[in-house]
């Protein structure tokens, strides 16, 4: 056990500090090459350097690799490899335009190393009722749960700070539920997830002074999804981002349709204060910030906050059925 | 102030609970018989199982219809 918290402090650190030194020096680097996109929420024409994925990157690849000379298991290599796929996927759409079809086909491509690693246990465990057995079913499962989880963190990376800030609280809470599952290895592995979002939303909370771009929150959720896979916690790990998914849920009811976010209409517009309301439109999508918006405008900073106790809420639900994992009706 | 939400949140936890619970005591458990093929057998359970989904999204769709409206006309 003094070895896991040995273990556990270092890459939390690594993950951490890590970002939070590299990150300024990233946000120069990209202002001097002019790769900065306007913030449509910001009065006059303000503008945020991006992508901010490379941080990410080597914040959580430094931290799994050194948690891999710890515990040299196969779970921990798919996740290094994942991620680093994940982000992979996530640049290519930063760099240049894709169609909506792109992400969730090349996501599917980096379930790959889950699999022929074989660092997945095709029991899919529910809370009170026990396990049930599905092994040619979880083959699907998994290469459809990344990109799921790597669409679904990317839909709501839509103002200041959300996709980090969701990430770190989703990540905490799945870490704590791995940590009550007993599954160690693995919970100090989303530890180091929790970490570096966390040291990334000190740059990217309101206001912004970097965006993770695709290339992070893809990555985030590619390496949230690997870690639900390879520590069998895969019901946890979807109600501790159900925010997310309601997010995503009322897009797709709406829009009916898989479409990069560039091909809909804006489904919020700006008061003359610059708060935040629901559009006149009645095409525009619903989603979860037109939702919070319905009944008064708020401004980017309040939806944020909004958010994040949703998130807050659905991470105590997540740790609740971790503990309702322990017991059998 | 966003109540609604909250619940919406909470009733998709009950329904993954509820789901979880017939997936486990009922679908997993399910066979037809030493003499029919395996195939058959996991092609029903995956049938129920998108049957369960398809019921799951519908019910969501009510509650995010009703929350929306509810929220635009307050």
């Amino acid at each position: 056990m003094q070895e896991k918290i040995i273990a556990a402090i270092i890459v939390s650190a690594i993950a951490f500090f890590s970002i939070y030194a590299f990150t300024p020096i990233l946000i120069k680097f990209l202002e001097k090459r002019n790769q900065a996109v306007k913030d449509a929420n910001k009065k006059g024409n303000v503008m945020i350097p991006r992508p901010g994925g490379i941080s990410i990157l080597i914040g959580i690849v430094a931290s799994e690799i050194t948690l891999y000379f710890f515990f040299p298991i196969s779970e921990i290599l798919a996740i290094i490899i994942t991620s680093i796929l994940g982000f992979s996927v996530g640049i290519i759409d930063d760099r240049k335009v894709m169609g909506g079809w792109f992400k969730p086909v090349t996501l599917a491509f980096c379930a790959a190393p889950i699999l022929l690693l074989g660092a997945y246990d095709s029991n899919l465990d529910f809370p009170l009722f026990g396990s049930v057995k599905i092994p040619s079913l979880y083959l699907a499962l998994v290469v459809f749960m990344i990109p799921v989880t790597g669409n679904t963190l990317n839909s709501i990376d839509v103002l200041n700070g959300i996709v980090s800030g969701f990430t770190t609280i989703a990540s905490f809470a799945l870490a704590i539920s791995l940590f009550i599952l007993q599954n160690y290895e693995i919970g100090i592995a989303c530890l180091c997830l929790g970490f570096a979002s966390l040291a990334f939303y000190k740059y990217h909370k309101f206001p912004s002074r970097i965006f993770p771009g695709d290339s992070g929150s893809v990555m985030f959720g590619a390496t949230y999804g690997v870690i639900a896979i390879v520590g069998g916690v895969e019901v946890i790990a979807a109600i501790a981002i159900l925010p997310a998914v309601i997010n995503s849920f009322l897009f797709l009811s709406s829009v009916k349709r898989i479409v990069e976010h560039r091909e809909i209409k804006n489904p919020t517009s700006h008061t003359d204060d610059f708060k935040l309301k629901s559009t006149d439109d009645n095409h525009a999508p619903i989603t979860l910030v037109r939702l919070l918006v319905a009944k008064k405008p708020l401004s980017e900073k309040q939806i944020c906050n909004e958010i994040l106790k949703l998130a807050t809420f659905s991470g105590v639900l997540a740790i609740i059925t971790a503990f309702m994992m322990e017991v059998k009706i | 102030m966003n109540g609604k939400i909250y619940g919406f949140i909470f009733v998709m936890w009950i329904l993954m609970l509820i789901g979880g619970g017939l997936v486990v005591m009922f679908v997993g458990p399910l066979t037809f018989g030493i003499d029919v093929e395996p195939i058959i057998t996991s092609g029903v359970k995956v049938l129920i199982a998108l049957i369960l989904i398809f019921v799951w999204v519908f019910i969501l769709t009510k509650v995010k219809n009703w929350i929306f409206k509810s929220q635009v006309k307050s």
